[in-house]
């Protein structure tokens, strides 16, 4: 490993219309090896937009996307090699057991079929779903369908792990068995999370950044907060209860 | 990668009750006419003998049997479509496909894939029930054969179209009342042909597909079909390349 910070997300001037209205407004973002960062904003604000454009689920009205210095509208097969992701809705096929699926999406990823066996059983260690291997995803909880969602996207080991409200369904154990999750996953690559919940961004985050009506407001390092002494849920507040558009 | 989805698609199919359905039914309906035939043939055997080029077993056997699969394939086909792009829409699990290292080409080329598997399957079974025609006597294979590359290229041909239509919506019964209604339009098309050398004939499916149940290989035809399944498949392609740059 070198010191030398590693870039593995950067996007410049993101932007992305849908007809006339304008979900994503010149967004920048970046990302290094290492670090988690929660992206904040109140329900359409363009969280779930700007995370499908990083993904190559949505082509971007203009700007550029380079995950670990590949372009990801030029060479997207060769990007989305170091991306995992975990949409809105889990992309769940419900009529397959857990080993099933998650095997499907180990090959869809290209991971070595020797080693699927392997893989296989440390994801689910990770996201605890030892026991429950051999059940049809249709006859699982809320819970662990969303932790199945999560084991999908970081099954490939990717350096870059983007999380669309990964908690959402959880109950208060389980967010923290995600919480701890999410921060070990930090440790090796990078991870986007977008999230309603303030503390789960206080507990697991090293950044945040803010969006409303589709542009960025607000980015900081969080331990800069706390030197400052300063509450997210203030900030949060006074960047996103403004009422004139913001931007454009 | 290609065959990697289209195991997953089998896989989806053979969990769920209708492709066992399918297969038995498409089985029951061709063993009926195959049996109905055979004692047709049997009771009329003698009779044929004393015409001077009389028609073999399997020109009155097999080629009723495989006319009535076409129709069998032209009524499942949309229900064994419609869930192929809608549902994976509906159920949000495309984002997985789209998010994974892989081309767009290879997600409708595995799709396509997968149920064509299928049906060569269901088709097998038809096969199997012709050949057992050479437990009692001889066959013609070349007709057999004709009849059988026939059948897959229709097959091939409805898959296309079924999974074209199935790209354009997030409704499985959309989708599969779409299709239906699609592939029987081709089906009848030339009936409002006046004459034999209109141009519109060209266009229906039951028209290629004939000259094959004859035991004849048209070029014309072959290259027809090919086209045909190329055209949809291609447009499927364009379909989700064009959801990603337009939402």
């Amino acid at each position: 490993m070198n010191d030398i910070p590693n870039v593995t997300i950067s996007a410049y001037n993101l932007s992305r219309n849908f007809g006339k209205r304008t979900a994503v407004h010149k967004v920048d973002l970046e990302l290094r090896r290492g670090e988690v960062l929660g992206l904040l904003g109140p329900n359409g604000a363009g969280k779930s937009t700007t995370m499908q454009m990083l993904t190559g689920n949505l082509a971007p009205t203009s700007g550029s996307v380079q995950i670990c210095g590949v372009d990801l509208l030029k060479n997207p097969q060769q990007a989305k090699r170091y991306i995992g992701y975990l949409p809105e809705n889990p992309p769940l096929y419900k009529e397959l057991t857990v080993d099933e699926y998650l095997r499907f999406a180990a090959k869809l990823h290209h991971v070595n079929l020797s080693r699927i066996d392997s893989v296989l059983t440390e994801v689910k260690q990770r996201c605890g779903l030892n026991d429950i291997g051999k059940r049809l995803i249709n006859t699982l909880s809320k819970g662990y369908q969303q932790r199945v969602g999560i084991a999908q996207a970081i099954i490939h080991q990717p350096e870059v792990i983007i999380l669309d409200e990964p908690s959402i369904g959880l109950d208060p154990n389980q967010i923290r068995e995600i919480r701890i999750l999410i921060r070990e996953l930090g440790k090796s690559s990078s991870v986007i999370l977008s999230t309603h919940i303030l503390p789960e961004v206080e507990g697991v985050c090293d950044r945040v950044q803010i969006m409303n009506q589709g542009t960025m407001v607000f980015s900081a390092a969080l331990a800069e907060l706390k030197q400052k002494n300063l509450s997210l849920e203030r900030i949060f507040e006074q960047f996103t209860l403004r009422n004139e558009p913001i931007g454009n | 990668m290609i065959l990697t989805i289209a195991k997953k698609e089998l896989k989806l199919l053979f969990v769920s009750p209708l492709a066992w359905t399918f297969l038995a039914l498409i089985q029951l309906m061709l063993t009926w006419v195959f049996l109905g035939q055979l004692d047709a043939f049997l009771e009329l055997q003698s009779q044929l003998m004393q015409i001077a080029n009389p028609p073999g077993a399997t020109e009155v056997i097999i080629v009723p049997v495989f006319a009535v699969a076409s129709l069998v394939l032209l009524v499942a086909t949309p229900l064994l479509t419609m869930r192929l792009m809608a549902e994976e829409w509906r159920n949000h699990t495309m984002t997985l496909l789209i998010s994974a290292p892989i081309s767009l080409t290879a997600i409708v080329l595995g799709k396509f894939l997968g149920l064509m598997i299928f049906f060569l399957l269901a088709m097998l079974l038809a096969v199997m029930l012709s050949l057992s025609l050479l437990i009692g006597g001889t066959m013609d294979l070349g007709l057999l054969l004709s009849n059988i590359i026939g059948l897959s290229l229709l097959a091939a041909c409805f898959i296309s179209i079924g999974l074209y239509i199935s790209s354009l919506t997030s409704h499985p019964a959309i989708a599969a009342v779409g299709t239906l209604g699609i592939l029987l339009a081709l089906w009848i098309v030339d009936v409002v042909a006046t004459n034999t050398s209109s141009v519109i004939q060209n266009f229906s499916l039951l028209r290629h597909y004939e000259s094959f149940n004859r035991g004849l290989i048209d070029s014309f035809s072959l290259a027809f079909l090919v086209l045909f399944i190329l055209t949809f498949l291609i447009l499927t392609i364009r379909r989700l390349d064009g959801k990603r740059l337009h939402g």
